[in-house]
């Protein structure tokens, strides 16, 4: 299949070795990685602050790099779940009536990284090798808004070698929430306080999702912290094989 | 005794009350078991229902048809209940609700008033009014009174005193009941305030209360509550005087039926309250000898008004959306500087108070949905909070406003993803512009200005030196594509 990646504005300029990881599974498993070079973001931040004029215009801007694609595949939760939840609504705000008909169509054809593997192709088992003991952290727009369920933690049992732990309170929040974070750091903070300290006890070496914006601020804990415990997108333990992987080095 | 409110004017913004809160060690103890408690409660009565989104689904869509024809059914309501021998008023807001309540109160002949937890009581700060006027009032509900003798604010809907333990609840039964040898077991406790009420049931000769549910086509009234000292109110007054907001009208009885499971399940994780008080106007020869009934408005038609906000008003006071938000679970209620604390506070307070709170509320929450998750009517919270910062940057916005730090950040940002160009040059400058503030082992651990919270409890691990596109695009150069 011929994927298109979005690979939004924050994992292109902070978390490249994502990008590269996915392109590696896509490609193992046999399929074509294009990269629309005009793509830039997808307007959560903006539209979430409250700056929806500002956000307006990066809907035609990704339709018009994306209308075509056979897949776009998305490695973040929450941009999906922006595009699910928002993009009509802006779309229709915009008024254009080609536009309204190309995300209605587009929409369908979008996927995020996990989903596209366990319910696009139907995979569990990516081939992936990577003997670490492990943590899943489910991001909430992954667990609400898209409804990954399971889905995450099955391509992580399918991984040759790993040990994968059960985070408690997997339900909760991490207390990132975009500006909430900075917007209201302390309140950020203590919710991140819960949530490393139950990463800690699962004694894992690492802790993984969905979502690089969730682990920047638990591996910003982690680091500040001292305690040794690593963060890694999903898509960079599934690009770990028995010859080494590119995608793991940051 | 002096009664406090939510004085809109006085309390601090979010970020400020939740700062000062989080050092409460013990309230966020007692919150953290509180809701904890309650919400393992829930899941099991909830999990046990075959029907539970249908039944979300039918509650939403009553309270939406509701609304929709809302001066038809309060209209009914009014007729109804008028033609059981009730009387009905009208209040346009929380003044004049608290004048027609003085003035009924005074009317029957009484100096003091029972009262039955009711959050719209506590919205418009009734009590105060009540002091004002010289009329004393009395608290019948457990964690009501705890708040009241407490000298204290509720932090919770449904459970006023969450942010109080066993041990505190008793220090101050012990110093206002004046019972120096009051035990710490529940049943010392619940004992200590039994006595204390009965008395005031069986001497105070008018009753005050909020309600649940308005049924329009009997013109009836329902209270939910577990405790009983709702129903000793309901009963035992010559005079009851109920205050309602228009929104808690539902058209018929049988509505209840969907309401009844959805409420107890979500707010205590009951299968079924232990009392549900439904009366009708009065009767020769039961219950109280005159009912009113205020219907207020109170910036709730405002609401209605807002197509994109107006789900706010399917709320029936559960609290699920409290018990599990991750924002309360750590501040605890009083941080939200309403009665109304929590997800569903953070929406209905800025609407009910013109956006006054608006410049922090829309904002303590990060967005999780689990509010959205739990609500028994299916109020998208998270949209209505988007909704309510977007109204907030366009007030903010106005004229000088443009120039605020946040502004100019976010519109210059966006004039960085409408061009790949600028982007790129951006992404580059990013990292030229960070290099001073990243450590040698490739932290960064300081941040200035607004992002300055980030670097608080967080380091940043440095840009990479290369981005995702230059890289992709360098691979396709050496793979000669």
């Amino acid at each position: 299949m011929r994927v298109s990646l979005f690979i939004t504005c924050y994992n292109d300029t902070l978390f490249p070795a994502t990008g590269k990881a996915v392109v590696q599974v896509l490609e193992r498993l046999g399929h074509t990685v294009v990269f629309p070079a005009g793509q830039t973001c997808c307007g959560q931040m903006h539209w979430n602050t409250g700056y929806q004029e500002e956000a307006l215009p990066l809907l035609p801007r990704f339709v018009a790099q994306f209308k075509d694609a056979e897949a776009v595949v998305i490695p973040s939760s929450s941009c999906v779940a922006m595009m699910r939840e928002h993009y009509v609504k802006m779309a229709q705000r915009i008024g254009d009536a080609q536009l309204i008909a190309d995300v209605a169509s587009l929409l369908p054809r979008v996927w995020e990284f996990s989903e596209f593997l366990t319910k696009k192709l139907g995979l569990e088992d990516v081939g992936a090798y990577f003997p670490h003991r492990v943590t899943y952290h489910a991001s909430c727009h992954g667990l609400r808004s898209l409804g990954l369920g399971d889905g995450p933690a099955k391509l992580l049992r399918g991984v040759h070698g790993i040990q994968l732990v059960e985070l408690k309170g997997l339900e909760q929040c991490c207390g990132f929430g975009g500006t909430f974070a900075v917007k209201n750091a302390e309140v950020s903070s203590a919710m991140l306080g819960e949530k490393v300290q139950a990463i800690l006890n699962t004694q894992a070496e690492l802790c993984t999702a969905c979502d690089n914006s969730c682990l920047m601020h638990i591996e910003g804990a982690l680091h500040r912290q001292r305690t040794g415990v690593r963060t890694m997108h999903l898509a960079e333990i599934l690009a770990g094989s028995e010859s080494g992987s590119e995608g793991t080095t940051t | 005794m002096s009664l406090i409110t939510f004085d809109p004017a006085r309390v601090p913004t979010f970020q400020v009350a939740a700062k000062d809160l989080l050092g409460d060690t013990q309230m966020r103890k007692n919150v953290r078991h509180a809701t904890d408690v309650i919400q393992n409660k829930r899941r099991i009565v909830v999990d046990e229902m075959p029907d539970w989104q249908e039944l979300r689904e039918s509650g939403r869509q009553i309270k939406q048809h509701t609304l929709k024809h809302l001066d038809h059914y309060l209209e009914q309501f009014e007729a109804n209940c008028t033609k059981a021998g009730g009387v009905v008023h009208w209040a346009c807001d929380a003044a004049e609700a608290r004048a027609i309540v003085v003035d009924l109160v005074r009317k029957s002949g009484s100096g003091e008033v029972i009262k039955i937890k009711s959050m719209t009581t506590e919205e418009i700060g009734l009590n105060t009014g009540l002091e004002a006027a010289g009329i004393k009032a009395y608290e019948t509900d457990l964690a009501e009174l705890i708040i009241q003798l407490g000298h204290d604010l509720p932090s919770h809907i449904v459970v006023p005193a969450l942010h109080k333990n066993r041990q505190q609840i008793r220090e101050i039964f012990k110093r206002e009941m004046n019972l120096p040898d009051l035990g710490e077991l529940p049943a010392d406790l619940a004992e200590a305030a039994r006595t204390f009420l009965r008395e005031k049931f069986l001497r105070v000769k008018t009753g005050v209360s909020g309600a649940n549910f308005l049924i329009a086509e009997t013109g009836g009234v329902c209270v939910t509550e577990s405790e009983g000292n709702g129903r000793m109110c309901l009963t035992l007054p010559e005079t009851l005087i109920t205050i309602a907001g228009i929104e808690k009208v539902i058209p018929r009885f049988r509505d209840l039926e969907v309401f009844l499971q959805l409420l107890p399940r979500s707010a205590t994780g009951e299968r079924m309250n232990p009392y549900n008080s439904i009366w009708t106007g009065v009767h020769p020869t039961d219950g109280p000898r005159a009912f009113h009934i205020v219907l207020m408005d109170n910036a709730r038609t405002k609401i209605l008004a807002d197509e994109e906000s107006r789900q706010t008003l399917y709320c029936i006071r559960c609290g699920a959306c409290q018990n599990t938000c991750p924002v309360y679970r750590q501040t605890g209620g009083h941080a939200y500087g309403s009665v109304y604390a929590g997800p569903i506070g953070a929406i209905l307070t800025p609407q009910l108070q013109d956006m006054h709170h608006g410049q922090s509320l829309p904002y303590a929450s990060s967005l999780c949905g689990a509010c959205y998750e739990v609500c028994p009517v299916k109020i998208n919270i998270p949209e209505v909070l988007i909704h309510l910062r977007h109204k907030v940057v366009e007030q903010d916005t106005q004229g000088f406003g443009a120039l605020n730090p946040e502004a100019m950040a976010m519109k210059a940002m966006a004039m960085l993803f409408t061009s790949e160009r600028r982007f790129r040059a951006a992404q580059r400058l990013g990292r030229i512009a960070e290099s001073p503030l990243v450590n040698k082992a490739g932290w960064v651990t300081w941040l200035p200005g607004l992002l300055g919270g980030w670097t608080q409890v967080r380091d940043l691990h440095e840009m990479p030196k290369q981005t995702f596109r230059e890289w992709f695009e360098q691979r396709g150069a050496n793979n000669g594509h």
